[in-house]
C-alpha cells in the first residue's frame, strides 16, 4: 500500500513533512531524497514511521529520513532523531535491536592484479578463519568475568588480548568504547546469549569483502586514509553486536513498555516505547546499550584480526608488508548523547542513528587527529554485487542532521520478494560472471541480499552528496564477499 | 479447522498473521509460524522438554515474550520446542512444551530471527477467530 501522506518538496534532495500532517507531531519530518527515489520510498509506509518518530518527548530540529530510509519497525530505517537530555526520551526502537551494528575498513598495499588470481583462495581462508552463518559462534571463549571487561571496555579487551592495537582504537568511533557502560545493567540472559558468539560474523546482511578501489574523488583525504590508487584492495567488516544485543534491545523495550505508562507518554507505536533520558530506565538502557555498543567494537576487532591472519597466510607477508593498516570503524545503530548547536543555542541531545551514520566535519570534538583535516571518514557498503562508497562528513551535516548521513543502499525488496526473484545458486553465477566470488554457507538465502532487492548504493550517496550532508572520497566494487 | 497462519512480506523484515479460535490456539499457532520461518525438517520429534513461565500487563505482551522466550531457548540452549500444551490466565501463561535438539532428526535453523517485534502489534478477535500481526527482526 502506497503512503499518501502530505510531503512538500523544500529542494532537488529535501522534503518536508508538515508538523500539522498528523496532530501528536511536536516537530516536522525532513526527507532527504530526489523525486525518483521518493517514489519508491512512498511505495512502503516509512514516511509514516519519520512523522510518528515526531511524536517522541523532547525532540528537536525534525525528524529526519536519510535517502536509504526504508520500512522498519518503529523508527524507520535511515531515521535520526535527536531529543534533549533535559527533558527528552530516548528510545531502543531508534537504535534497533543490532545495537552498533557497524562497519570497518581496512585498507592494504595490494594491488587487485595481486590479489584477484588469489580471490577464490583468500575467500576460502577468510571463511573458514572467521566463523560466520547462522547461529555462528565465535573461536573466543569467555567466562561472566570476561565478559563483563568486554562489555566495559569494548575494542580495548580486544587490543589487551592481542587482536588489534592502539592505532587501530584511535580510528574507531568512540575509540571502541563508550564509557558510559555499566555491565550490571546488562541482564545474565543477554550476557548468556551473547557470550559464545564473540568473534562472530552472524548472518542476514553480514559480510566481509574483499574490495578494489574504483575511482578516488578527492585525492588528498583519500590519501590520509590511506588510499592512493585505483586498484587498491580494501577490506571491508559488516556486522554488529550479535545475540546479546538483540537481548538487551528485548529486554529495555519490555522496561520502556512500562515507563511508558508511568511517565504517561503518548506514542503512536509500541515499537516506539521510551523514557526520558534522565530517569532510571533511560540511564539504565543508555548503560545497557553501551556495554553492547562496545562488545560489537570488540567483535570486529577480533574479525580483524583474523583478517589480517588471513592475508598474511595467502600472501606471505607480515601485516606490515602487506599495510593492513585500519582506515576507520563506523556504528550505524547507536544513540549518543552530544551536544549541538540548535536556534543558536548549544542543547546537550541524545541523538538516535538508526540505519545512519555519524558524519562529523573537519575539526569537530570526536573526529580522530589523523582526519582532523578532512572530517570524520562515513563508510556506506553498497549490496554485493555493485559498489561502496568512502566520504566524509561535513558541516552542513553537522547543521541539519546532527551530523549524520545515509549508512547503506537500503532495502528495496522484502527478503520474501528477493527470494521469489531468483534462486541463491544463480546469484552466485551471475556474481562469478561478474568476477565477484562469493562464499556463503547459506546459499538459499544469498538471493535475499542480491542486487535487485537494494537501491542503487550510488544513487543514495549521490543524494547525501547534493544535499551536501556527507562529500564522496571513493568508490570501491568487490572482489569476493563472504556473506554471514 | 481454520488456518494457522500466514506468512507476509515486510521490507526489511518478515512477518506472520497468526490465528485461533482461542488465545491458546493463537500462541501456538504464532509458535508454528516463526517456527515454520527458522527452521525446517523439524516438528517429530518431542523428546525434551521445558516449562515456560511467563507474565505480562496485557496478551499482546505476553504474546512477544513467549515468542521470543522460544527463541531464546534456541539461541542458548539449541533446543527447538514446537509441541505445546498452554494454560492463559489473566496474563499469565503456563505452557509445557517438548520438542528435540537442534541437528537431530535433520533439524537445521534455515534463518537467524533477532526477535519477535511489538510493531504494529494488535490482537484482534473477530468473527470467532483471534488474530495477530507480529513483524520478527532478522
Amino acid at each position: 500500500m502506497a503512503w499518501q501522506g502530505e510531503i512538500r518538496r523544500i529542494d532537488d534532495y529535501r522534503w518536508e513533512i508538515p508538523q500539522d500532517y498528523k496532530s501528536g507531531m511536536k516537530v516536522p519530518g525532513l526527507v532527504y531524497a530526489d523525486s525518483a527515489m521518493l517514489d519508491k520510498i512512498r511505495e512502503e509506509q516509512s514516511l509514516e514511521q519519520v512523522a510518528n518518530v515526531a511524536f517522541l518527548p523532547g525532540i528537536v530540529g525534525r525528524s529526519l529520513a536519510m535517502p536509504d530510509i526504508h520500512w522498519g519497525y518503529g523508527f524507520p530505517i535511515g531515521g535520526v532523531a535527536a531529543m534533549r537530555v533535559s527533558d527528552g526520551v530516548v528510545s531502543p526502537g531508534g537504535v534497533g535491536y543490532d545495537i552498533n551494528c557497524g562497519v570497518r575498513l581496512l585498507r592494504t598495499n595490494l594491488g587487485e592484479d595481486e590479489v584477484r588470481p588469489k580471490i577464490q583462495e583468500l575467500i576460502n581462508h577468510l571463511f573458514n578463519n572467521v566463523p560466520s552463518g547462522l547461529g555462528s559462534e565465535g573461536k573466543i571463549r569467555i567466562g561472566q568475568k570476561e565478559m563483563d571487561e568486554v562489555l566495559a571496555s569494548g575494542a580495548e579487551w580486544a587490543v589487551k588480548k592481542g587482536y588489534g592495537t592502539r592505532q587501530d582504537l584511535e580510528v574507531t568511533e568512540e575509540q571502541g568504547c563508550m564509557k558510559m557502560a555499566d555491565p550490571g545493567r546488562v541482564s545474565e540472559r543477554a550476557k548468556k546469549r551473547g557470550m559464545p558468539q564473540l568473534g562472530s560474523l552472524g548472518s542476514g546482511n553480514h559480510f566481509l569483502e574483499v574490495q578494489a578501489v574504483r575511482r578516488i574523488y578527492d585525492r588528498t583525504a583519500a590519501a590520509a586514509m590511506g588510499i592512493t590508487r585505483e586498484g587498491q584492495v580494501l577490506m571491508l567488516i559488516h556486522t554488529g553486536s550479535r545475540g546479546l544485543g538483540h537481548q538487551v534491545c528485548d529486554d529495555y523495550l519490555r522496561i520502556m513498555g512500562a515507563a511508558v505508562r508511568k511517565y504517561e507518554i503518548a506514542l503512536p507505536d509500541r515499537q516506539l516505547a521510551c523514557a526520558p533520558v534522565q530517569s532510571e530506565e533511560g540511564r539504565d538502557y543508555l548503560a545497557a546499550m553501551a556495554c553492547a555498543a562496545n562488545y560489537a567494537w570488540a567483535n570486529r576487532l577480533c574479525i580483524a584480526h583474523w583478517v589480517r591472519e588471513s592475508f598474511t597466510n595467502i600472501f606471505g607477508k607480515s601485516v606490515d608488508e602487506i599495510g593492513l593498516e585500519q582506515v576507520y570503524d563506523v556504528a550505524h545503530n547507536i544513540a549518543k548523547i552530544e551536544e549541538h548547536s540548535v536556534d543558536g543555542k548549544t542543547l546537550r541531545l541524545c541523538v538516535h542513528r538508526k540505519g545512519a551514520t555519524r558524519a562529523f566535519p573537519a575539526g569537530r570534538r570526536g573526529v580522530p587527529d589523523r582526519y582532523s583535516s578532512i572530517g570524520q571518514p562515513v563508510l556506506i557498503p553498497g549490496d554485493m554485487g555493485r559498489c561502496s562508497f568512502i566520504a566524509v562528513g561535513t558541516e552542513k551535516a553537522l547543521q541539519e542532521t546532527f551530523g549524520s548521513t545515509c549508512h547503506g543502499a537500503g532495502r528495496l525488496q522484502s527478503r520474501g520478494a528477493a527470494r521469489r526473484g531468483m534462486r541463491g545458486s544463480d546469484v552466485a553465477h551471475e556474481l562469478a560472471a561478474k568476477g565477484i566470488y562469493v562464499r556463503t554457507d547459506d546459499l538459499e538465502s544469498l538471493a535475499e541480499e542480491a542486487s535487485y532487492a537494494y537501491k542503487d548504493v550510488a544513487g543514495v550517496v549521490g543524494i547525501a552528496q547534493g544535499a551536501g550532508i556527507s562529500r564522496k572520497i571513493a568508490m570501491t566494487e568487490p572482489l569476493g564477499v563472504i556473506k554471514g | 479447522m481454520g488456518k494457522a497462519f500466514d506468512v507476509m512480506d515486510h521490507t526489511a523484515d518478515i512477518g506472520i498473521v497468526a490465528y485461533g479460535n482461542d488465545l491458546v490456539t493463537l500462541f501456538s499457532n504464532a509458535a508454528a509460524g516463526m517456527l515454520s520461518l527458522i527452521s525446517k525438517s523439524g516438528g517429530h520429534v518431542y523428546d525434551v522438554t521445558r516449562t515456560i513461565s511467563l507474565e505480562a500487563e496485557d496478551n499482546e505482551t505476553l504474546l512477544i515474550e513467549w515468542l521470543n522466550e522460544l527463541l531464546y531457548i534456541i539461541y542458548t540452549e539449541k533446543l527447538v520446542l514446537h509441541g505445546f500444551d498452554i494454560v492463559i490466565d489473566e496474563g499469565r501463561l503456563t505452557a509445557e512444551c517438548a520438542g528435540q535438539k537442534l541437528k537431530q532428526g535433520g533439524l537445521v535453523i534455515t534463518r537467524e530471527i533477532k526477535a519477535a517485534t511489538y510493531h504494529d502489534l494488535e490482537i484482534t478477535y473477530k468473527e470467532g477467530i483471534y488474530s495477530a500481526k507480529i513483524i520478527f527482526d532478522i
